[in-house]
């Protein structure tokens, strides 16, 4: 899957959880889901659940406390999509 | 079945604590009671001369029966009462019938997920004649402090 495929499917699961919207409109990957896009740590969850079913991939908790931002989010998800 | 064990855990206490007995558990579902007392506090304001049990109130109960309860039950020797919390996340109920000052409720909690620390649960409330006073989504989490 593409980088930009990949980048673009993310924003649109994280996009119902999002409190910063100006946040969400500048969307890099360096952008933090806590402290750049005011997710708080409930959803936070429901995004890893909402990647797990868009991705069919298992999020381990390792995996999950590193998902903080795009850029780890991405390299996480392309790292369990290589295992399948 | 009164599982004063995981009462023993929760962290409230009088005159916030809406739990009696734990009626049934397993990694499903949990279905625990409460007596609402005739001089509840928040009767003396809800309402005028019209003592009824606060929908928020209602929520906390099936909140602490749903989430609090189970969510212990759940996170097993992980819960540890000094050093962990929990807190509600998100609700959304519809009520049916009012539920009066010494009247005893029925919750019932199926579980939706129970995945890092959040428990997500579809939530039932019923009178003793066994008819539904209210219903919803309820989700919490469990963290250390």
């Amino acid at each position: 899957m593409a980088n930009e495929e990949l980048l673009s499917k993310l924003k649109t699961i994280i996009a119902p959880y999002v409190q910063n919207q100006e946040g969400l409109k500048n969307l890099t990957e360096n952008t933090d889901f806590i402290k750049d896009l005011e997710i708080n740590s409930a959803n936070l969850v429901d995004v890893i659940l909402d990647v797990e079913d868009e991705f069919d991939i298992e999020i381990d908790n390792e995996s999950m406390e590193k998902m903080l931002t795009v850029k780890a989010s991405i390299e996480i998800i392309e790292a369990k999509l290589a295992e399948k | 079945m009164i599982r004063e064990d995981i009462i023993q855990k929760l962290p409230y206490s009088k005159p916030f604590l809406f739990v009696d007995e734990i009626l049934e558990i397993d990694e499903e579902h949990i279905k625990g009671s409460y007596t609402f007392l005739k001089d509840e506090y928040f009767y003396q304001g809800h309402f005028k001369n019209n003592p009824i049990t606060p929908g928020v109130i209602l929520t906390e109960c099936m909140a602490q029966i749903g989430m609090a309860c189970f969510g212990i039950y759940l996170l097993k020797d992980v819960w540890d009462q000094e050093k962990w919390s929990v807190a509600m996340t998100s609700n959304e109920m519809n009520f049916y019938k009012p539920v009066f000052p010494g009247e005893k409720v029925i919750v019932k909690a199926e579980k939706v997920y129970f995945r890092f620390n959040k428990l997500k649960c579809n939530v039932f409330m019923y009178n003793t004649q066994e008819v539904i006073v209210a219903k919803g989504i309820v989700s919490g989490i469990a963290f250390k402090k």
